[in-house]
């Protein structure tokens, strides 16, 4: 039987696993050393969801480096699908929702790329796009579910879903094929520099993504020691095993959240609506331009985002530790 | 007796959405009117009431005038009980632990399908909307309260797209897809309380509000709505229940209009 190309064979798998190095060794690099494990063409899975733990700066170099026609999936995709969209790092979004956020409306520049068929948005439900995650983190090739049956959802994905009566109880139940991305970029708090991974609040979808994935780029706020891992091992979500680099980027998802540290520097995002509302070609170059070309390093960026929004963004998200 | 502009219409919306809500329930809601309704639900009458946020968040308690700006940053997380992994929290609603999801959409139609995928032809369309987000979940799963601004574009015969389903077209067709629970309870907009037959599954009108005839809401719907001849009157808001609202939303984010 011809192997479906959705779903990568087990063996495959294993064997791309197998040749992982999983010692413990040492993974700390830089942003565009990271950029380099990412090749054109794969499919990039992006941690965090909507505004939050967006690992922007890992994309910033993404823009920088010039890779193109990836295949980008997510839990919910905000500003930066825009992003994607508009430097050709990715025409592809495989996610549950696509806007720039509830408070601004539809994203122009989704809506430019879409309607003109400029780049594909391909929907799923959004447990959808957390089980095909969570059966790529599992090892097998599907997962069952009651959702996105009957539904227009399930139809336009075509041959990329199968429904089947259970062979237990007779019910009818919807397979969704696993997704083991090539590489996942996840943001977190903290790491040690192999890679050990301390998540705080909101966890989205990120676990299984890198359990699923063949490469994971970490970017973290602050390296810790290992020491400080092994007293704590409970709050470590992700092991260094699968994880291929550490990258430190303080305030690494800028102008989206990170939570207990910084929440989303709101006046930008505003800025940034208003900017693409009237022409999304245009508005989208020069954002990319101003915010993504010119700035040297991560630093840059940051200094041009502005100390004072900088400084608001860390108090409103310092103030869930204050009562 | 209140009058009618004394509150909003996203005031009307959240007050009348709420008390559809009972103590105990577990209750999904996305940003917005829902978080309110609920929130307000839970300070009058159902204090028992456990809300969830698809970004993970199990028993939140709003801070007033810290709205939060979706249902996936740490603004959620204010006050709740526990925080998991999306795709945990979604399936809660699959093993049936969620009495109520609560939500809106662009388009509705006389079966209570929503769209918020596509206005138009889907593969070439007018407008590509945000789509899904939990909302195919949440409706596939559980017991659906839709709140919406009534308008003829919105309360149409017909989607355009399937985004959520609620009774597909009517009759057992939805139990007869596979979807063997869960199903539209009620619709609620700035007119009227709106229910579903139980044989054809047709939307139907429950209650009037203050104000309104029957004639009004059938001209904002774009299909001939049953308005039963004695169809009762939903009663006005109240200034407890406004003044609760007032003081979740100070700066009128999501009920100025």
């Amino acid at each position: 039987m011809d192997q479906n190309p959705l779903v990568k064979s087990y063996l495959d798998l294993r064997a791309e696993t197998e040749a992982r190095d999983r010692g413990l060794r040492e993974k700390v690099m830089s942003l565009s050393e990271a950029a380099s494990l990412v090749h054109d063409g794969e499919h990039l899975a992006v941690g965090g969801c909507t505004m939050s733990r967006t690992p922007m700066a890992m994309i910033w170099a993404l823009v920088r480096a010039g890779r193109k026609d990836l295949t980008v999936s997510r839990s919910i995709v905000s500003s930066e699908g825009d992003i994607f969209y508009g430097s050709g790092v990715s025409p592809h979004i495989i996610t549950s929702w696509f806007s720039q956020g509830i408070v601004w409306g539809v994203s122009k520049v989704m809506r430019h790329y879409t309607e003109n068929r400029l780049a594909r948005f391909d929907e799923w439900s959004h447990m959808s796009i957390g089980l095909r995650y969570r059966a790529g983190a599992m090892g097998v090739p599907f997962m069952p579910v009651r959702s996105m049956i009957g539904s227009d959802v399930a139809k336009r994905r075509g041959d990329e879903v199968k429904t089947m009566e259970c062979p237990f109880t007779g019910e009818t139940v919807m397979l969704l094929p696993a997704l083991n991305p090539d590489v996942a970029i996840i943001h977190v708090q903290r790491a040690d520099c192999y890679g050990n991974a301390q998540l705080d609040g909101l966890q989205f979808m990120d676990i299984d993504m890198a359990m699923a994935a063949k490469r994971v780029i970490l970017t973290t706020e602050r390296i810790i020691t290992n020491e400080r891992i092994r007293r704590t091992p409970d709050q470590t979500r992700i092991p260094f095993f699968t994880v291929d680099a550490v990258v430190e980027a303080p305030f690494g998802c800028a102008p989206h959240e990170c939570y207990g540290v910084y929440e989303p520097f709101f006046d930008h995002l505003d800025a940034y609506a208003k900017r693409v509302a009237s022409d999304p070609v245009a508005g989208i170059k020069s954002y990319l331009d101003e915010y993504f070309h010119e700035p040297e390093e991560w630093t840059d960026y940051l200094a041009k985002l502005g100390v004072k929004d900088m400084l608001d963004a860390s108090r409103r998200g310092r103030s869930i530790y204050n009562d | 007796m209140t009058e009618r502009s004394h509150y909003t219409a996203s005031e009307l919306l959240a007050v009348m959405s709420a008390r559809l809500l009972h103590d105990g329930q577990i209750v999904f809601a996305g940003v917005g009117i829902p978080l309110l309704a609920a929130t307000l639900a839970q300070r009058l009458h159902a204090p028992g009431l456990t809300i969830l946020f698809e970004g993970g968040v199990v028993g939140p308690f709003v801070v007033p005038g810290e709205l939060p700006p979706s249902t996936n940053e740490q603004r959620c997380t204010r006050r709740a009980n526990m925080v998991m992994p999306i795709t945990d929290v979604l399936l809660l609603l699959q093993r049936g632990y969620v009495d109520v999801g609560f939500m809106g959409g662009a388009q509705i139609d006389r079966f209570g399908n929503l769209n918020s995928s596509f206005i138009g032809d889907p593969d070439d369309p007018k407008t590509r909307l945000p789509g899904t987000g939990g909302g195919n979940d949440i409706s596939s799963l559980t017991q659906m309260i839709v709140a919406m601004k009534h308008e003829k574009r919105r309360f149409v015969s017909e989607v355009d797209f399937i985004t959520s389903p609620g009774f597909i077209s009517g009759g057992d067709s939805r139990a007869q897809s596979g979807l063997i629970s869960g199903g539209m309870y009620r619709v609620v907009t700035d007119l009227a309380v709106l229910g579903f037959d139980k044989d054809t599954r047709e939307m139907c009108v429950l209650g009037l509000h203050p104000g309104v005839s029957a004639e009004e809401v059938q001209d904002n719907t774009g299909f001939d709505l049953h308005i039963p001849s004695d169809v009762p009157r939903t009663q006005p808001p109240e200034s407890n229940e406004l003044a609760v609202l007032r003081e979740l939303d100070p700066d009128r984010l999501y009920t100025a209009n």
